[in-house]
């Protein structure tokens, strides 16, 4: 499983409700219901990983963030809303936060640091839009519309009122370290958030 | 015809009678004393009765879903695409059972059959089914076949919701449903293109307020109108245009009112003449009355996800982009309710070029869903085959 996949299944409680946006193949939720006795659903636009959550047995629901919001789903719904990797992919990040926090008591978010000291220096040196391991594409390309770094995203929360439960960021080895947590917006590749109102 | 057939076919089936002299007490509150009704199977009943799949068809359709009834069958089933071994609905795992609803004119009791009581055919007399009525004549039907339970009920459009009604009206027997190019209710516009197709029948000279069997004629003209507007909303736009664009029948135009021209003139007669042969009038009627009718959320004051809460299995819900009958946004209307109800469900908006026909389409997006879908219900079963 990925690293920010496994530190969040630490963070979600046995038996809630989830929703997962950008739900991938469904790895988290597959996880979560078989050993957690969690009820979820993804949302998720690619038909592959829409077929690959059907034959694992995840409720799967084909819905685009970009044009349909989250609008469908009544306030309070789940227990927890999880959105890995997709934050800096979605047209409207900050309307989605609030969003996510309408439908749930509580959010995880995970997204890649453009703080990372490579990044930094890739751009420095060379003057070109950094291409990595965790950004792995060129900027003409990417999904990733709006990148951000640790501390825009708690800059960010802190204008909403968001109250951050646990953070945590993870080397592009998805390791946690000492280094890592004293210098997150310099150090760390993925950011992992835990966030309430 | 098939010179061979094809090694993903059921092959060559045979038709069955299940005759029940069992009162049925119809949601219109008359009774039907005894009916029958045509069915067929495919693929095997394993020892502990778990694999079997119920295929509800849409407005037209009847029992012979796959396979053939003889080498000079000229088309398999209407569902032949998604039955047989290998496919979605895998003959190989599941036992398949397809039947022609009541008030059907493919051999199940319907508005041409000999009412016992008179000695002559019921005709306009036969009562209004809805969507319920067939749901319980199936689990009658399940119980003749010995099927305590459903590893799936299946259908595309009318046939989606009795997979519905079924989840809603039977818990304990479905374990699965899919609820394919459907909605949870129909929409005005909808239920004025049923009224338009019924009063193309109605208006026909020859309709005789449903009597034409005793006047020995028939509202063929009507019944084609009917069908005729039918087909175009089966269609989409892109669909009818690829197919036959403007094109001409004839090089020049002819400058008359009356001629058919263009070509998609010509495949409208052709499709409406062809159905109206072989479709009974009065079951027309009585079927889009029952899509008319068809709103579970309407005990519960419209609201759908209180109608659901007693269903237990794990839903699919599918729509077509194109599809201008049952839009996707009417499947949504349903996920909704559901996630509401906190069901099992699993949603995918296929991008197809076919209007609301492209349920019975295997394009590679639908039938990687399909195959998805069904897979995980396959390994549901215990000792599957």
């Amino acid at each position: 499983m990925r690293a920010d996949l496994s530190i969040i299944k630490d963070w979600v409680q046995p038996g809630t409700e989830v929703l997962d946006l950008g739900c991938g193949d469904g790895t988290l939720l597959d996880y979560l219901q078989t050993h957690k006795q969690v009820r979820g659903y993804g949302l998720e636009i690619s038909s592959e990983n829409i077929t690959e959550c059907l034959r694992k047995g995840v409720n799967v629901i084909e819905q685009d963030l970009d044009s349909k919001g989250l609008s469908n789903f009544k306030d309070k719904s789940f227990d927890m809303v999880v959105m890995t990797q997709a934050l800096q992919a979605v047209r409207q990040p900050d309307v989605l936060l609030e969003e996510m926090l309408r439908l749930a008591k509580e959010s995880i978010i995970t997204f890649p640091n453009f703080g990372y000291w490579r990044l930094r220096y890739y751009l420095a040196r060379k003057g070109q839009m950094p291409v990595s391991k965790t950004l792995p594409y060129t900027w003409y390309n990417t999904p990733n519309i709006h990148l951000c770094t640790f501390k825009d995203f708690e800059e960010l929360c802190y204008q909403k009122n968001i109250h951050i439960l646990h953070r945590t960021v993870v080397d592009d080895e998805h390791r946690t370290n000492w280094l890592n947590q004293l210098w997150p917006n310099l150090l760390g590749q993925i950011a992992i958030y835990h966030v309430t109102r | 015809m098939p010179e061979v057939i094809p090694p993903d076919s059921v092959g060559i089936v045979t038709p069955q009678v299940a005759q029940f002299d069992i009162p049925l007490t119809l949601e219109c509150g008359k009774q039907l004393n005894s009916f029958q009704l045509m069915y067929e199977t495919y693929g095997e009943l394993n020892a502990d009765r778990s694999n079997a799949v119920l295929i509800c068809h849409a407005l037209s359709g009847h029992h012979h879903a796959a396979g053939y009834h003889s080498m000079e069958d000229s088309k398999p089933g209407w569902w032949d695409s998604c039955i047989g071994p290998g496919k979605p609905i895998d003959t190989n795992k599941f036992f398949v059972v397809s039947l022609n609803n009541l008030g059907g004119c493919a051999g199940s009791t319907g508005p041409a059959s000999i009412n016992p009581e008179t000695g002559k055919a019921y005709g306009p007399d036969f009562p209004v089914v809805t969507v319920q009525d067939w749901v319980r004549s199936q689990a009658m039907l399940a119980d003749r076949l010995n099927i305590p339970h459903w590893a799936a009920v299946i259908g595309g459009s009318l046939g989606g919701m009795q997979a519905l009604q079924w989840s809603i009206e039977y818990p304990e027997r479905v374990h699965n449903a899919a609820v394919i190019a459907s909605t949870p209710r129909l929409s005005a516009q909808n239920i004025a293109f049923n009224e338009v197709a019924r009063k193309a029948i109605t208006s026909d000279p020859n309709f005789y307020e449903g009597r034409y069997g005793e006047h020995t004629t028939y509202p063929d003209k009507g019944l084609m109108l009917a069908r005729m507007v039918g087909h175009i909303t089966y269609l989409s736009n892109a669909s009818m245009g690829e197919k036959f664009g403007r094109d001409l029948r004839a090089q020049t135009l002819k400058f008359g009112l009356l001629d058919v021209q263009f070509e998609v003139e010509s495949y409208l007669h052709y499709q409406g003449e062809r159905f109206s042969k072989n479709f009974d009038a009065n079951t027309y009627l009585l079927m889009t009355r029952a899509l008319d009718y068809f709103d579970p959320a309407r005990a519960h004051e419209g609201d759908l996800s209180k109608a659901l809460e007693p269903a237990k299995c794990k839903y699919l819900v599918v729509s077509f982009t194109t599809d201008w009958r049952f839009p996707p946004d009417r499947s949504e209307e349903l996920v909704n309710a559901m996630v509401e109800a906190k069901k099992s469900v699993s949603y995918a908006e296929v991008d197809s070029p076919h209007g609301h026909d492209a349920f019975l389409i295997p394009t590679q997006r639908y039938m990687d869903v399909f195959h998805g879908f069904m897979g995980r219900v396959a390994k549901e079963i215990p000792h599957a085959r």
